[in-house]
């Protein structure tokens, strides 16, 4: 399957997780914090930190470690607090 | 009559497993799609082969991906509130579900010990590098160094090598000679010497330098880890001077012990109590029954002990729980088991005595390491509070510095904001998984009606 990531198209495979995807294809940050602007990526593993927060379809603060991609997609790396995009 | 069982890691599994057999309806819920927890994590393709095999059991309702968030007592029983679907997706159906008796086993997460540069990219929970190696055959790092202290660090090594990842060390901070000088503390744990000899193997033919009294005490790196100051420790885990040295390497794995999940079992008043190894756990009896009537406990919980122990405790939780509501046990069954359990409390106690946390790694810390990784509080920060502001409890520390204020809640800084500053830590977390506001709103059973 294919799923995208920061606007370019990347393969992944079922039963990987978002952040699997992320790593498998070199990332070891995608999001930056609040505060100090700082990069994060995966850190607990599962599912307990909250450092791995990152966009999937326009959807904020979902967790990187936990959650299963699905064909299609779309994960954006999350700036400090964002909100929903409208419509979603 | 149902019991209901919370988690499905090798507690969960055996308890359902245990109760079912003796004629309970069960009702089997984790987080994750697949069962077996972080122990018994495989790739999503792998067959159910097992202990494993319980979720297509006939009188057990296997509710993957099933978040409970919280849980309450009914006249009949417990109701547990849940959200099913994809991690963090909104909109996910909210479920109530009811039963007459719980199980509660939803162990443990890594501890993980603050440093300069912990919070790069490319600092890992020990945990994490092991459920990213056995659940998705991803290494976290080419040339990776472990560090912490306990057992737990030789699986992980094991697996980062399976996944073609260079173990340049596994460094372990305490000095388990101890196991070696006093082998008592293994008695009853045969197995573990087993064990042990099979890691020996493993880290000799990986190649893999195992290291006492050390640690990774900084990381180093502009937006990821490049290198880590490794150092000698002495008794007190303060830095041996002169010791230290610089080793580039693209990740770090790191676990001092575990903090066992207690949200739901605080929330439903269970007794806790402080463990030897200073995590609080929920104390059980016997029988592995709380202080709440028809309210079950294994695994991690009650006391870090490993897989083995916890499955023992789980088919004697699961028992129990099934002869609360009526189903009939046989007593010799009970009494094998029971003496399992007993021997697993003995290993839960050897372990915090050979692998203590000790405080020397607070001098690890300087001014600008963060504390709280969420809200990026700083070791300064959470000083000028207690020193300059005069916070005399967590909860005027945490309004006036907002160290664990953030979204895990304090799980992970909790406990060491607690040895930095001397005030108890609160680990109260009313809602016990993440739910969007549109969708508590919208909950079914909510108490707001």
């Amino acid at each position: 399957m294919r799923v995208i990531v920061d606007g370019q198209a990347v393969t992944a495979e079922r039963g990987q997780t978002v952040a699997a995807v992320l790593m498998g294809h070199g990332r070891t940050s995608w999001r930056i914090t609040r505060h100090g602007g700082r990069p994060r990526g995966l850190f607990c593993g599962i599912g307990v930190c909250f450092d791995c927060l990152v966009i999937v379809n326009g959807i904020p603060d979902v967790r990187a470690c936990q959650r299963v991609v699905v064909d299609g997609d779309d994960i954006r790396t999350q700036y400090g607090a964002e909100l929903p995009e409208a419509g979603t | 009559m149902t019991v209901l069982v919370v988690g499905a890691g090798p507690a969960g599994i055996h308890a359902a497993s245990s109760a079912a057999g003796v004629g309970a309806d069960v009702v089997l819920v984790d987080s994750a799609s697949r069962p077996g927890g972080q122990y018994h994590r495989q790739p999503s393709d792998a067959p159910r082969t097992g202990a494993l095999a319980v979720v297509d059991h006939p009188r057990v309702k296997w509710m993957p991906e099933t978040w409970v968030w919280a849980v309450e007592r009914t006249d009949q029983g417990f109701r547990l509130h849940a959200q099913v679907g994809p991690a963090d997706a909104p909109g996910r159906p909210c479920i109530a579900l009811d039963g007459e008796a719980l199980v509660l086993a939803m162990g443990a997460y890594d501890r993980v010990l603050p440093f300069p540069g912990w919070d790069l990219p490319g600092v890992y929970t020990a945990g994490a590098a092991q459920a990213m190696a056995k659940g998705q055959r991803v290494a976290v790092g080419r040339n990776v160094v472990v560090s912490g202290t306990g057992p737990f660090l030789l699986p992980v090594a094991e697996s980062l090598l399976g996944v073609g990842a260079r173990v340049r060390g596994v460094l372990e901070a305490g000095s388990p000679v101890r196991w070696a000088l006093q082998p008592w503390l293994l008695r009853g744990s045969l197995g573990k010497i087993g064990e042990l000899a099979h890691y020996a193997k493993v880290l000799s033919t990986g190649k893999v330098p195992y290291r006492t009294r050390s640690a990774v005490v900084a990381a180093h790196g502009a937006d990821r880890v490049e290198s880590v100051t490794v150092a000698r420790l002495n008794h007190d885990w303060t830095v041996a001077s002169g010791s230290e040295q610089q080793v580039e390497v693209d990740a770090v794995a790191v676990g001092y012990g575990f903090t066992p999940q207690l949200e739901l079992a605080i929330a439903l008043g269970c007794r806790i109590q402080r463990a030897l190894d200073d995590s609080d756990v929920v104390v059980v009896g016997r029988d592995q029954a709380t202080s709440v009537p028809g309210v079950f406990a294994a695994g991690e919980i009650t006391a870090v002990a490993g897989a083995d122990a916890a499955a023992a405790e789980g088919v004697l939780a699961g028992l129990s729980a099934a002869q609360s509501i009526g189903s009939s046990i046989v007593d010799k069954q009970v009494s094998l088991i029971r003496r399992k359990v007993l021997r697993k409390r003995d290993f839960a106690r050897a372990l915090a005595a050979v692998h203590p946390v000790r405080s020397g790694w607070q001098s690890w810390l300087v001014d600008t390491t963060l504390v709280c990784r969420c809200e990026e509080v700083s070791l300064s920060a959470v000083r000028s509070a207690v020193v300059e502001r005069g916070a005399a409890g967590m909860r005027a520390l945490k309004l006036l510095c907002r160290v664990g204020l953030g979204p895990c809640q304090g799980r992970i800084c909790g406990r060491n904001v607690a040895e930095l500053t001397g005030l108890p830590d609160i680990p109260k977390r009313p809602i016990a998984s993440p739910i969007r506001l549109g969708d508590l709103a919208s909950e079914p059973d909510g108490s707001g009606g």
